[in-house]
C-alpha cells in the first residue's frame, strides 16, 4: 500500500466547491480503489454464501437433483413439478399446520406473555433476587443447544425423568404422548430471555408521571396496562413478535429433541426440510419447500422493516 | 396492608417461584450430576467425585470435539472481524451510491437465508466445491452469514469515530491501512469485541451447519458429537455427557459474564442473529 504523504489533490474535491453541509466524501483519503479492496473481501463472501444459495434455490427447486443415481450427475428440469407436488401432499400440509402451531403457542403467545409478565414482575423485585431469576431466564437462552436438548430428554424421560417424579406420574412417556405439547413448552423455556430483556427496556420507557396519574385517579392495574403502558410499547410489541416468530420458525433445536417424531408428529418445516432433502437425498423437493419457507421468512421480515420505518 | 394486598403479594411470590422453578429446573441437571459417583437422569444431592472427568480422556473425540469447537469459532470471528471491519470502514468514510440500500438489503437477505432455509443449497454448493467434511468450508459458511449484521452494527461504532482524528493522522503522512489499525480500530475496539464475542457464542452453539457439513467424526465441534452421545444406541454414558455438557458451557457462560459486566447485556441481547 504506497504510502500517501501529502492530501491528494485529484480525488479531494476543494472544499469550497462542496457546499452542500454535507461531510466530505473521503476524509480518510481512501480512494476508490482502496475503498473497493476494503469492502471486496466481505462482499465475496457474502456472494458466494449467502445470495447466490438463496438465488440457487430457484433453480434446483425445478430440477430432480438428488444425492444418488443419474439425477446426482446430470439433473433434469421438472419446472413446478416440486411445488406442485408439496403442495399436494400431506406430509407438507403436516409440516406446515405443525409450525403454524408451533410458532403460535411458543412464540406469539408463549415467550411474549411470559417475557412480558417476567418484565413486569422483576421491575418489582429486590435486586438480588432479580438478579438471580433474570440470569436463570437468559442462561437458558445462551447454553447450546445439544447441551439443552439432552437437559430436557433427562428431564422428560420416562422412567428415570425429574417431571415424572416430581408429578408423581411414575412410567409417562411425555416425548411419545406430548410430542407437541413438549417442544412447544421446551420452545418457551429457551427463548423467552430475548422478550424479558426486550420489554425490560421497553417498560423503562414509560414515563413514571403517567403511571403515577393513573395510580391516583385509581386505575386499576389491567386499566393501566391498557391505557398507560400498551400504548408506549405497541411498537415493542410487534417488533419483538416478528423477530421472534422468525427466529422460532427457523429453529432446527426440536430437532435435537424428538427428530420429528413420534411419527411426523413434531416435523416442523425445518426438519421437513432436513428429513426429506439432506437426510433422504431429495434435493429438488428439498429446494421446493425452501424456496417456500423463504418467501415466508421475507414476508416477515418485509413486515418488520415496514415497522422500523414508520417509526422513524 | 389489607389482607386482600397481603394474599396478592404471597400469591405474587408463589407464581415467581414457580417460574423460577421452570427455568431453573433443567439446569440443576448439569450442576449436580458431573460431580456425582453414580450419575442418572433424575436429580439427586450427588456423593461428591471427580471422577467423572476421566471419561473425557477416554473417549477418543470429546476433547478433540472441543478444540475443533475452538477452532471453528475463533476461525469465523476473525474473518467476520476482519472483513467487518475493513468494509464498515470503507463504507463509514466513502460514500458510495446506494449504500444504505445495499446495507439494509444485506441485513435482510441475512435474517431471511438462515442456516435453516438455506440448508439445501448450501449442502449442495459445498458438495460441489468439494468442501463436505473440511471445517474451512464451515468457517466460510458462517462468516458469509454474519457478516452483514456484523457490518450493520460496526457501521455505527464507526460513524461514531471522529473525522479529525484521521485527518491528523494523514497529515502526518500515514497510509489508509495504518490509520485504520493505529486510529480507528483502538477508538472502536469496545465494537470489535462485541462482534467477536457475538460471533464466538453464535458459533459455538451452531449445530446445523457442522451436522450438515461435517461428516468425519474427527473433524465434528462438540456440538455435533455432543448427540452422537445420546442418540447412538445402548445407554447413554451420563458420567461422559454430563461432565462434556459442563466443560462445553462454560465458555459461553463465561462469555455471558464478561459481556454482562463489561457492556450490559442489552447490547448484546438485541443483536443474537
Amino acid at each position: 500500500m504506497a504510502q500517501q504523504t501529502t492530501l491528494p489533490p485529484a480525488e479531494q474535491p476543494a472544499p469550497a466547491a462542496e457546499a452542500r453541509p454535507r461531510p466530505a466524501t473521503d476524509v480518510a483519503g481512501l480512494g476508490r480503489g482502496r475503498a473497493a479492496a476494503f469492502v471486496g473481501p466481505a462482499m465475496v463472501l457474502i456472494a458466494v454464501f449467502l445470495v447466490f444459495p438463496a438465488l440457487w434455490t430457484l433453480y434446483i427447486g425445478i430440477t430432480n437433483y438428488r444425492l444418488t443415481g443419474v439425477q446426482a450427475r446430470v439433473p433434469e428440469i421438472v419446472g413446478f413439478d416440486n411445488y406442485a407436488d408439496a403442495l399436494g401432499d400431506p406430509t407438507f400440509h403436516n409440516a406446515l399446520f405443525l409450525t403454524l402451531v408451533f410458532v403460535l403457542f411458543s412464540a406469539v403467545l408463549g415467550q411474549n406473555l411470559l417475557g412480558f409478565a417476567l418484565a413486569r414482575s422483576l421491575a418489582t423485585l429486590r435486586p438480588v433476587l432479580r438478579r438471580v431469576v433474570e440470569s436463570l431466564v437468559l442462561l437458558a437462552w445462551i447454553i447450546p443447544g445439544s447441551i439443552v436438548a439432552f437437559l430436557w430428554l433427562a428431564l422428560l424421560d420416562r422412567d428415570a425423568g425429574t417431571l415424572n417424579a416430581l408429578l408423581q406420574t411414575p412410567g409417562l412417556a411425555w416425548l411419545i404422548d406430548y410430542p407437541l405439547v413438549s417442544i412447544i413448552v421446551f420452545n418457551i423455556w429457551r427463548g423467552t430471555a430475548f422478550s424479558m430483556l426486550l420489554y425490560s427496556a421497553a417498560l423503562a420507557s414509560v414515563p413514571p408521571s403517567q403511571l403515577e396519574t393513573a395510580r391516583l385517579v385509581g386505575a386499576s392495574r389491567w386499566q393501566t396496562l391498557r391505557d398507560v403502558v400498551f400504548p408506549h410499547i405497541r411498537g415493542h410489541v410487534l417488533t419483538n413478535t416478528l423477530l421472534i416468530s422468525l427466529w422460532t420458525f427457523n429453529d432446527f433445536t426440536p430437532f435435537l429433541i424428538t427428530a420429528g417424531g413420534p411419527n411426523d408428529r413434531t416435523e416442523i418445516l425445518p426438519v421437513y426440510i432436513y428429513n426429506t432433502a439432506i437426510s433422504g437425498g431429495q434435493m429438488g423437493y428439498g429446494a421446493a419447500v425452501s424456496l417456500i419457507m423463504l418467501v415466508i421468512n421475507l414476508i416477515i421480515a418485509l413486515f418488520y422493516i415496514r415497522l422500523l420505518r414508520e417509526r422513524r | 396492608m389489607t389482607p386482600r394486598d397481603f394474599v396478592g403479594r404471597i400469591g405474587f411470590y408463589v407464581l415467581i417461584g414457580l417460574v423460577t422453578a421452570f427455568f431453573a429446573l433443567p439446569m440443576l441437571w448439569l450442576v449436580g450430576t458431573p460431580f456425582d459417583e453414580q450419575p442418572g437422569l433424575a436429580l439427586s444431592v450427588p456423593d461428591p467425585t471427580l471422577g467423572n472427568f476421566s471419561e473425557l480422556l477416554d473417549n477418543r473425540f470429546a476433547l478433540p470435539s472441543l478444540l475443533n469447537s475452538v477452532l471453528l469459532a475463533l476461525g469465523t470471528a476473525v474473518l467476520v472481524v476482519a472483513f467487518a471491519a475493513t468494509a464498515a470502514y470503507s463504507l463509514s468514510r466513502v460514500r458510495i451510491p446506494g449504500r444504505d440500500v445495499l446495507l439494509y438489503l444485506l441485513l435482510l437477505l441475512s435474517s431471511i437465508v438462515t442456516g435453516t432455509a438455506a440448508m439445501v443449497p448450501i449442502f449442495l454448493l459445498m458438495f460441489e466445491l468439494g468442501l463436505i467434511d473440511s471445517r474451512v468450508g464451515v468457517v466460510l459458511v458462517l462468516s458469509g452469514g454474519l457478516l452483514p449484521a456484523a457490518i450493520f452494527i460496526l457501521k455505527d461504532f464507526m460513524d461514531s469515530v471522529p473525522k479529525s482524528y484521521e485527518e491528523s493522522a494523514r497529515v502526518f503522512g500515514a497510509s489508509a491501512f495504518q490509520i485504520l489499525r493505529d486510529v480507528v480500530v483502538p477508538v472502536i475496539r469496545p465494537g470489535l469485541a462485541t462482534i467477536a464475542v457475538w460471533t464466538i457464542v453464535n458459533v459455538w452453539g451452531n449445530f446445523l451447519v457442522p451436522f450438515i457439513l461435517l461428516r468425519d467424526a474427527d473433524k465434528q465441534p462438540a456440538a455435533v458429537l455432543m448427540r452422537t452421545f445420546y442418540t447412538e444406541g445402548g445407554a447413554p454414558n451420563l458420567a461422559l455427557i454430563s461432565t462434556f455438557s459442563l466443560l462445553f458451557s462454560i465458555p459461553v457462560v463465561v462469555m455471558y459474564l464478561f459481556v454482562n459486566r463489561k457492556y450490559g447485556f442489552r447490547f448484546y441481547g438485541g443483536i443474537k442473529s
